[in-house]
């Protein structure tokens, strides 16, 4: 029994997303291999290799895997299965894309969005954007994961000393090309790595509103999220979307303003620490969910709230 | 060309569901049912595609029971020409429905198959990549926009952080995300005309499918319940209560 984990990276850093992969898959209790599979990616192989626990990084660098194409990287993934019993990833856009495809190849099973290991071969796993939680076994030769990060504390970065090992590139497909992306460039932390989030809804009423959100999150350090309802009436863009359908987050502090509450949302966040909600309707079921709950209009109360952090 | 859209009946997205006492699963009888809504996003493209002239012909399957005609039902409302019911009682997982679907892409010879990203009952994510696998297709997932070419399609996809965007050889495998479109309400006359249009029925075996389920679900639990905290009066106590109290700033 072996595991094969998917790094997250940019080609240029790993992603953190990754350790919490890392921390899944000691729970299956078999050596790991990780696989960086980018373009002069060197650097994350380097700190692919630090990770204590990991015996192996193999390292794909080819232009063929420049960008996350599906089909290149499931076809990566298909010529290394042989040899391992467990291959994970992480639930991110890119985990999503291309887990199934490998699955499907393989003639099994895929497990999505694992947010716990029961045994090598049983899981507890969301359905029903978390208001159910499924235990489910596997008795597929291979088991492919992908694992809900927010439901694992990250392994440690630092201390392993893991070789590296070049692995040959498949051809690539030519069916499918990149032509661009629009990252949203921002000076604030990463939603699904803040340490604080303050999320605005549907009471935010404009999207020059929503921005009084963003000298709220400057003091805090926090990301800027969104619900579904902001980003559906253009407050907001849909990246910043939390809930059943957007992210998952779990921060140490989420901050909730002019949010209902609708369960889509809830499946988002409802993992976090501690929560905040801002909303001037008392019955609002955010508040059956949050720690601290102010009930306020929430243009008198954030400005407020900026001036006495 | 012609475009094949899968849609799933699903307990409709305002349920707010039950697990069952004997926690063998959720409870679904005499709950509301809908089409999966990332499926209606994908119907609705599939019109828009039809009312563009890029589309020729537009076929909606759905699988499961027989209550599954009454999505397709609402399938060809909105504007799909004609629908396949794959007819079983058996609970299907998202790799049989892959399966049954390459077979009937063999079938049918779609330039585009268009499917939900994820449904959310299951919340798997799952199918359309592994149907694209299956056919040895090019998949573009978790579509925001759509340009259809002839031999082409240029898709734009929400990622992690952003957007990207790709080109992919027909035919493909597209999954939708929110953003795609707003899917209509069907008129009247709409729903009256799809009464009359077709709708075969098959089932599993007939396609040589083995829909064996390949996980078994052991329980099915409620999730740990969040306790609701407390009210303050002012910004002033939050704060304190954020610094004191609970430590996170």
């Amino acid at each position: 029994m072996t595991t094969l984990i998917l790094a997250e990276h940019d080609n240029a850093s790993l992603k953190p997303a990754t350790l919490n992969v890392v921390a899944a898959a000691q729970k299956l209790g078999a050596p790991i291999d990780l696989l960086v599979a980018g373009h002069t990616c060197k650097a994350v192989a380097e700190a692919a290799a630090k990770i204590p626990g990991v015996a192996k990084v193999k390292l794909a660098d080819d232009a063929a895997y420049a960008h996350p194409l599906a089909e290149n990287l499931a076809a990566l993934l298909l010529a290394l299965a042989p040899g391992y019993s467990h291959i994970l990833a992480p639930a991110t856009t890119t985990g999503k894309n291309v887990m199934p495809r490998v699955a499907a190849k393989l003639d099994v099973a895929q497990i999505s969005d694992v947010c716990g290991v029961e045994s090598a071969d049983t899981f507890v796993r969301p359905i029903y954007a978390g208001n159910a939680m499924a235990t489910v076994q596997s008795k597929d030769a291979v088991k492919v994961i992908t694992v809900r990060t927010t439901a694992f504390d990250p392994a440690p970065a630092e201390g392993g000393s893991a070789a590296i090992e070049p692995v040959a590139a498949q051809p690539a497909s030519p069916k499918s090309r990149f032509e661009g992306a629009q990252i949203t460039k921002s000076e604030r932390p990463e939603l699904t790595a803040a340490r604080v989030i303050v999320s605005g809804g549907r009471g935010m009423a404009s999207a020059d509103n929503f921005k009084m959100l963003e000298a709220l999150a400057d003091k805090l350090g926090a990301a800027v999220g969104a619900s579904r309802a902001a980003v559906d009436a253009g407050f907001a863009p849909n990246d910043l979307q939390v809930g059943q359908t957007g992210k998952i987050v779990a921060p140490e502090l989420y901050v909730a303003i002019g949010i209902s509450g609708a369960i889509q949302h809830l499946a988002g966040m409802k993992d976090s620490k501690v929560i905040v909600a801002i909303n001037k309707d008392e019955e609002a079921p955010i508040f059956q969910v949050a720690d601290y709950g102010l009930v306020a209009d929430l243009f008198q109360a954030v400005p407020e709230l900026v001036k006495e952090l | 060309m012609k475009v094949l859209v899968a849609v799933k009946r699903v307990v409709d997205y305002n349920v707010k569901i039950r697990v069952k006492s004997d926690n063998t699963g959720v409870e679904t009888a005499n709950v509301k049912m809908s089409m999966n809504p990332f499926d209606e996003i994908g119907v609705e493209e599939a019109v828009r595609l039809k009312e563009a002239g890029k589309a020729t012909e537009i076929v909606a399957v759905s699988m499961g029971p027989q209550a599954c005609q009454e999505t397709i039902r609402t399938a060809l409302a909105m504007g799909a020409d004609r629908g396949i019911l794959v007819l079983t009682d058996a609970e299907l997982q998202p790799l049989a429905v892959a399966k049954i679907l390459k077979v009937l892409c063999d079938k049918e010879q779609p330039g585009l198959v268009i499917l939900g990203k994820q449904a959310i009952d299951d919340d798997c994510n799952q199918t359309g990549q592994m149907l694209a696998a299956l056919l040895d297709w090019p998949q573009a997932t978790f579509a925001s926009k759509l340009e259809l070419g002839v031999s082409d399609a240029r898709v734009t996809r929400e990622i992690d952080g952003g957007l990207e965007t790709i080109t992919v050889t027909l035919p493909a495998v597209l999954t939708t995300d929110l953003r795609l479109n707003e899917p209509r309400y069907a008129s009247l006359p709409n729903i009256m005309k799809a009464k009359k249009k077709p709708i075969d029925t098959v089932d599993p075996a007939s396609l040589g499918v083995d829909v064996a389920p390949r996980l078994s679900t052991l329980k099915v639990n409620e999730p740990a319940k969040r306790q609701a905290g407390v009210k303050v009066a002012t910004v002033a106590d939050l704060v304190a209560k954020l610094k004191t109290e609970a430590k996170v700033i």
